[in-house]
C-alpha cells in the first residue's frame, strides 16, 4: 500500500523539477515539501547558525522551519509552494541571500 | 433591494465554513477570506484536485459534513451572497470609524497585498500544533503529529517508512492509524497519558456516543495495523545525525516523571509528534479583543468584548470540529441579526448552542486526560535546542533565568533571541514559559504573518488621509507599541 493507492488516486502527468540540479518527480498539486517527501528528501536546509539541516515541522505553513530556495526565491515555505513543470528548488543555505 | 451588511469571515475550516453558510442564509454577504487554495482547513483537507484521489479516506460522519458544507458554499457563491477568497493570507485586521478593514498578502509568495472593507469580522482562524522541546527535535524527520496528517491529506505522501507517533492528545490515534492505512509502518504509538482515565470520568463521555464510537474505529485500526501502544511513554530523545535513525522511550510514573531503567530505543526514521494545539490569537489582539489566557474571549453569541467582531472554533478554545461548527453557526447567526441591527433570537440556535455546551463539557473532561508529561523540561538538556528559528538553547533560556534575573518570557526573549526569528514564537512559546516558570499566556504579535515593508508601509494609506485625524482613539492599531526587531523585513 502507498497513499496515492490509499486515495484511489489518478494524478495527471507526472513532471521533472530539479532539486540541486538533479531531477525529481513531482504530481500536478503537489507541493515543493511533498514532491521532495516523494523523492525520499527530507532536508533543504541549514541554519543559520549552526548550519544544520531541517525540513518539514509542522507541514501547515506556521513553523518556517522548510524555507527553502525555489526559481532563486529563498525563504519560501516548501509546505505551501505548488510545484510547476520545470521549477528548480534549491537547498537554502543560511539566509538563502549569501549565494 | 438594500445592500445586504457585509461580514468578513476569517478562516475557511468547520468554523469559518459553518458561519459563512449561517450568515449568507439570514441575510449578509460574505467575504470568506483563506490562506489555502481550497475551502475546509485543516480538518477538512482534501488532496490537491491535480492528484485525483477518488476515494476519500475521510470518516463517513465527517465526509457527509464537508460534502454538505461545500456544496452550501457553492450555492451562495453562484447566488452572489458569498464571495470565497482563497489563497488569502490574512495579516491583520483593523477597526476604521465605521466597519473594518482586511489586509491580506496574495499567493504563496505573499507579496502583492489586498484590502477588504466590511461591516463585520468573524474569526475563525483556528489553531496550530504545539510540540514541546527534547533532545534532537530539530532532526530532519522529526515532524508534528498534524504536520504528517496534512502532508498525507494534502499530497499523498508519507514523511518515512517506519513512524513512531508520540506525544499526546486526541489527535495521535488518527495520525497513526491514517499513516498505518496509507502504507506506513506504525513501529509504535506512544501517548504521556493514560487515556483509560477517561472510562472512570463517564458521564461526558457517555453523552457524546459519536465520540466515543470514533475512538472505537481508531481503537479497531490500532489494532488491526498491528499499533503497539504504550501509555503513560514518552519520547525522551531522538537520535541520528543528519537525520533521525531512532528514538528513545521512556515509561513515566504517576507525578511525570521518568522511570529509571525504562528507557528502550526503538529504530525509525520519523517521529510524529504533538503535545496538543494552541489557537490562533493574532487577529483578535490586533483588533483588540480580549483574550483569556492562549484563546479569545466570547460570550454567549461569540462575540468578542469589541463590537463588530465575532470569533468561533479553536481560536476560542481547542475543542474540535464538531464544536467549531457549533460555534461558528451561532456566530454567523449572530453576526447576520446583529449587522442588520436587528437583536437575535437565540431559540433560533437552541441545536447548536445544545452541542456546544456538551462538547465543551466533552473537551474540558479531555483536557483533564491528556497532558504532556508534568517534569517534561527535565527533558531538555542545556544544549538542547528550544527556539528552533533563532537557535536558542535550553541552557541559554535557564542562565536567561537564573543569572540575568528575567522573570517573564519577554525579558527572556530579550536576552536570548527566543521567540524573534520566523515563526514569532509559537513553536517555542509554550517550551520558554515553562522553561521560564511563567504561566503561558498569548503572546502579542503586531502581524499575524511576516510583511513585506513595501506592503507594510502601503497599508491604510487612502485611510489615512480621511480618517487619521479623526482618529478614535482605539487601542494601538497599527502595531505602533511593536519593536523593530519583532517586525519581519522583506523577504
Amino acid at each position: 500500500m502507498n497513499p496515492l493507492e490509499w486515495a484511489g488516486a489518478r494524478p495527471g502527468p507526472a513532471f521533472a523539477v530539479t532539486f540541486d540540479g538533479r531531477e525529481i518527480e513531482a504530481l500536478p498539486g503537489q507541493t515543493v515539501a511533498a514532491a521532495l517527501w516523494a523523492a525520499g528528501v527530507r532536508s533543504w536546509r541549514t541554519t543559520r547558525g549552526e548550519g544544520r539541516p531541517r525540513g518539514v515541522l509542522c507541514g501547515i505553513g506556521v513553523c518556517f522551519d522548510c524555507l527553502v530556495t525555489v526559481n532563486d526565491r529563498p525563504n519560501q515555505r516548501a509546505c505551501l509552494v505548488p510545484l510547476r513543470p520545470g521549477d528548480a528548488i534549491r537547498t537554502q543555505e543560511g539566509t538563502g541571500h549569501h549565494d | 433591494m438594500t445592500e445586504r451588511p457585509h461580514l468578513a469571515v476569517i478562516g475557511a475550516g468547520p468554523a469559518g465554513l459553518a458561519a459563512t453558510l449561517a450568515a449568507a442564509r439570514h441575510g449578509l454577504r460574505v467575504t470568506l477570506i483563506d490562506a489555502a487554495p481550497e475551502a475546509g482547513g485543516q480538518f477538512y483537507r482534501q488532496p490537491a484536485a491535480g492528484l485525483g484521489a477518488r476515494r476519500p479516506r475521510t470518516p463517513r460522519h465527517s465526509r457527509r459534513g464537508w460534502e454538505r458544507l461545500r456544496a452550501g458554499l457553492d450555492r451562495y457563491v453562484s447566488a452572489g451572497h458569498v464571495t470565497h477568497l482563497r489563497d488569502h493570507h490574512v495579516w491583520f485586521a483593523r477597526r476604521r470609524r465605521a466597519g473594518f478593514t482586511v489586509h491580506a498578502l496574495l499567493g504563496p509568495e505573499q507579496e502583492r497585498p489586498v484590502e477588504v472593507r466590511a461591516d463585520g469580522v468573524l474569526l475563525a482562524t483556528g489553531g496550530y500544533e504545539k510540540v514541546l522541546p527534547f533532545p534532537g527535535w530539530t532532526l530532519p524527520g522529526v515532524v508534528t503529529a498534524g504536520g504528517a496528517q496534512a502532508m498525507l491529506k494534502g499530497g499523498l505522501v508519507l514523511p518515512g517508512r517506519t513512524v513512531v507517533v508520540a506525544g499526546t492528545g486526541p489527535l495521535l490515534l488518527p495520525v497513526a492509524t491514517g499513516l498505518a492505512a496509507a502504507g506506513a509502518r506504525v513501529a509504535a504509538l506512544v501517548e504521556s497519558a493514560d487515556p483509560r482515565a477517561l472510562v472512570r470520568r463517564p458521564a461526558p463521555l457517555a453523552a457524546q456516543p459519536a465520540k466515543l464510537a470514533e475512538a472505537a474505529r481508531y481503537a479497531a485500526g490500532l489494532l488491526r495495523h498491528r499499533v503497539r501502544t504504550l501509555v503513560r511513554h514518552t519520547v525522551v530523545e531522538a537520535h541520528g545525525d543528519d537525520r533521525l535513525t531512532a528514538v528513545t522511550v521512556a515509561a513515566l510514573d504517576t507525578d511525570g516523571r521518568v522511570r529509571p531503567g525504562t528507557r528502550r530505543r526503538i529504530d525509525c526514521d520519523t517521529l510524529a509528534v504533538g503535545h496538543g494545539m494552541l489557537p490562533h490569537t493574532d487577529l483578535a489582539q490586533g483588533l483588540g479583543c480580549r483574550v483569556d489566557g492562549v484563546a479569545v474571549h466570547v460570550d454567549d453569541e461569540q462575540r468578542t468584548d469589541v463590537p463588530g467582531v465575532w470569533a468561533a472554533g479553536e481560536a476560542t478554545g481547542i475543542g474540535g470540529a464538531a464544536l467549531a461548527l457549533a460555534e461558528g453557526h451561532i456566530a454567523g447567526r449572530s453576526a447576520a441579526a446583529r449587522l442588520s441591527g436587528a437583536v437575535p433570537e437565540p431559540h433560533g440556535w437552541a441545536a447548536a448552542a445544545g452541542s456546544r455546551a456538551g462538547l465543551r463539557r466533552f473537551t474540558a473532561a479531555l483536557d483533564g486526560i491528556y497532558a504532556p508529561p508534568a517534569h517534561w523540561a527535565d527533558l531538555v538538556t542545556d544544549g538542547t535546542v528550544v527556539c528552533r528559528c533563532e537557535e536558542v538553547t535550553g541552557g541559554a533560556v535557564r542562565q536567561a533565568v537564573t543569572d540575568l534575573g528575567a522573570g517573564d518570557v519577554r525579558t527572556v526573549k530579550l536576552l536570548t533571541r527566543a521567540g524573534m526569528g520566523w515563526c514569532q514564537g509559537r513553536m517555542c512559546g509554550t517550551a520558554v514559559a515553562g522553561l521560564a516558570g511563567c504561566p503561558e499566556t498569548a503572546a502579542r504579535r503586531p502581524f499575524a504573518r511576516p510583511v513585506p515593508l513595501g506592503v507594510l508601509a502601503r497599508a491604510g494609506e487612502d485611510e489615512n488621509e480621511d480618517e487619521e485625524r479623526q482618529a478614535d482613539g482605539h487601542d494601538g492599531r497599527d502595531g505602533r507599541d511593536a519593536h523593530p526587531d519583532e517586525q519581519h523585513d522583506a523577504r
